[in-house]
């Protein structure tokens, strides 16, 4: 379970997250949604401490992981992080960038590791790219590979900042596809998207962003027939027919 | 020429040795040598203390790295002759003079091409190996410095080329490296200093271009193993394609 506590945070003078009060139980799939420059990203990488926040507490499991003294490495490496750049290590195949921190962190011997990023692979579809660098694979491949690599480390959370936003629009479907079987097998996920579509069907639950605010928050059906504030009516119409306006 | 070939070969390569203190060819080569094998990691500890978030480490190291490049190695050389024994209390021999200067010297240069090369990687690179739990310092040596040295090897043969040139500045302290004992010969010969310094320019060459060559054979064994499977798993015709170009 996720909870954010009055959380605040600044880039210099900017307010970028305000207040943000939340709580997200195990097991749901939240999409967060939003114009750009809404903090969306900002609050999602909060969560693994790739932004220090100024103010609040944000709990995983009742830990407070922006706590001083917290491990970072240690809780770090139980969240799942997908970047929309993909990030994978461009010197290392697809099942050595699998099989780099499940060898350093967990400890598992090289076989061990290796059977299991094969399986990994396999499941993101991708077991006779192996031995592949990400150079040679495309975009929709390589974020496959890193959804693989992230979920190597067994994560009970996945956090994906815009997964798809790099990818051209035909490979879209694919990581989708991964990310939709991941829900359906219970993975807790926290879901930085425009894909409306993969929010209305796989969400639980939608948040709306505007200027570091959590606008709204609502199950995707609601949201989507119904959303309540103004300027989540005003996204939804944007979004739906962006030349009507 | 033969003649001044047969009478000073020896004297050429190896000073006085075994009658006297090893010098010539040998000594320059050792110097190089020692040199790079001692400026390597110390510059890769200073390249890493340029981009350390910790400022302790990063300020005194950044200021050498300013002092150094603002200074002829000349002067370095002269540091090291006349100020370190007033430091240490007693002499310190030529060669290890020469050999401390260099380091420092290389050195600084040394980590501004770690740096650069650090610094070339896009900032994702360490988000994504900090948020699979590594540390920042495993994360330095399994993700960020393997791609970073790769892309730093034309920089760092570079330097390597300069280091064994700068053992040449040996002479102004009377460290019997093959440039002294060029002169040395010279002054004996005195009717012949063309042919003489040639022989001297071709040896600093010889080296310089075989160490290029050897950095050049390792820089495209590199490229080759950065993509093995487009051998493996595409077809012959198409590995044929992808081989890398020679430079």
């Amino acid at each position: 379970m996720i909870q954010f506590e009055k959380v605040n945070k600044w880039f210099g003078a900017y307010h970028a997250l305000v207040d943000i009060e939340e709580t997200l139980p195990q097991g749901e799939v939240v999409v967060v949604c939003g114009p750009s420059g809404s903090g969306k990203s900002t609050l999602i990488r909060t969560l693994n401490r790739l932004e220090p926040i100024q103010s609040g507490r944000i709990l995983i499991d009742g830990q407070d992981i922006h706590a001083p003294g917290r491990d970072v490495n240690q809780f770090r490496s139980h969240i799942g992080f997908v970047f929309q750049q993909f990030n994978l290590f461009p010197h290392l195949s697809a099942l050595d960038n699998c099989t780099l921190a499940p060898q350093r962190l967990r400890g598992l011997r090289p076989a061990e590791a290796r059977a299991q990023a094969l399986d990994l692979l396999e499941r993101v579809g991708l077991a006779h790219k192996a031995h592949a660098f990400p150079p040679e694979l495309s975009g929709g491949q390589q974020q496959r590979v890193a959804i693989a690599r992230a979920l190597a480390m067994q994560p009970p959370l996945m956090l994906f900042d815009e997964p798809t936003s790099a990818l051209d629009p035909e490979m879209v479907g694919e990581v989708l596809l991964v990310m939709k079987g991941l829900a359906r097998d219970g993975m807790t996920m926290v879901v930085v998207t425009h894909e409306m579509g993969f929010a209305r069907e796989v969400a639980d639950r939608v948040l709306f962003m505007d200027a570091g605010r959590v606008l709204e928050r609502a199950a995707p059906s609601e949201f989507f027939n119904h959303p309540q504030h103004p300027r989540a009516q005003q996204f939804l119409s944007d979004i739906r027919s962006p030349f009507s306006a | 020429m033969l003649e001044l070939i047969d009478t000073y070969w020896l004297y050429f390569l190896v000073g006085q040795y075994p009658k006297g203190p090893l010098g010539g060819l040998a000594l320059t080569v050792a110097l190089a040598a020692a040199g790079l094998l001692l400026a390597l990691p110390l510059g890769l500890l200073f390249g890493l203390a340029r981009v350390s978030p910790v400022r302790a480490l990063r300020w005194p190291v950044t200021a050498l790295v300013f002092v150094v490049r603002g200074t002829p190695l000349l002067m370095v050389v002269f540091w090291a002759y006349f100020f370190l024994p007033s430091l240490t209390g007693h002499k310190t021999d030529q060669f290890t003079t020469m050999l401390i200067a260099l380091v420092v010297f290389d050195a600084a240069y040394l980590a501004e091409i770690v740096r650069a090369g650090i610094q070339s990687l896009p900032r994702g690179q360490m988000e994504a190996s900090r948020s699979l739990g590594l540390s920042y310092l495993r994360s330095m040596r399994l993700v960020l410095l393997p791609q970073a040295l790769r892309a730093m090897l034309p920089s760092l043969v570079n330097q390597f080329v300069s280091t064994i040139k700068e053992t040449s500045l040996g002479y102004i302290i009377g460290l019997n490296e093959v440039a002294f004992i060029a002169s040395q010969i010279n002054t004996q010969v005195f009717t012949k200093p063309t042919q003489i310094y040639a022989t001297l320019g071709l040896t600093y060459f010889l080296m310089c271009f075989g160490l290029s060559r050897l950095a050049y054979a390792l820089e495209r064994r590199l490229s080759r193993r950065s993509r093995p499977s487009a051998i493996s798993e595409e077809s012959a015709s198409s590995s044929a394609a992808l081989a890398p170009v020679s430079p």
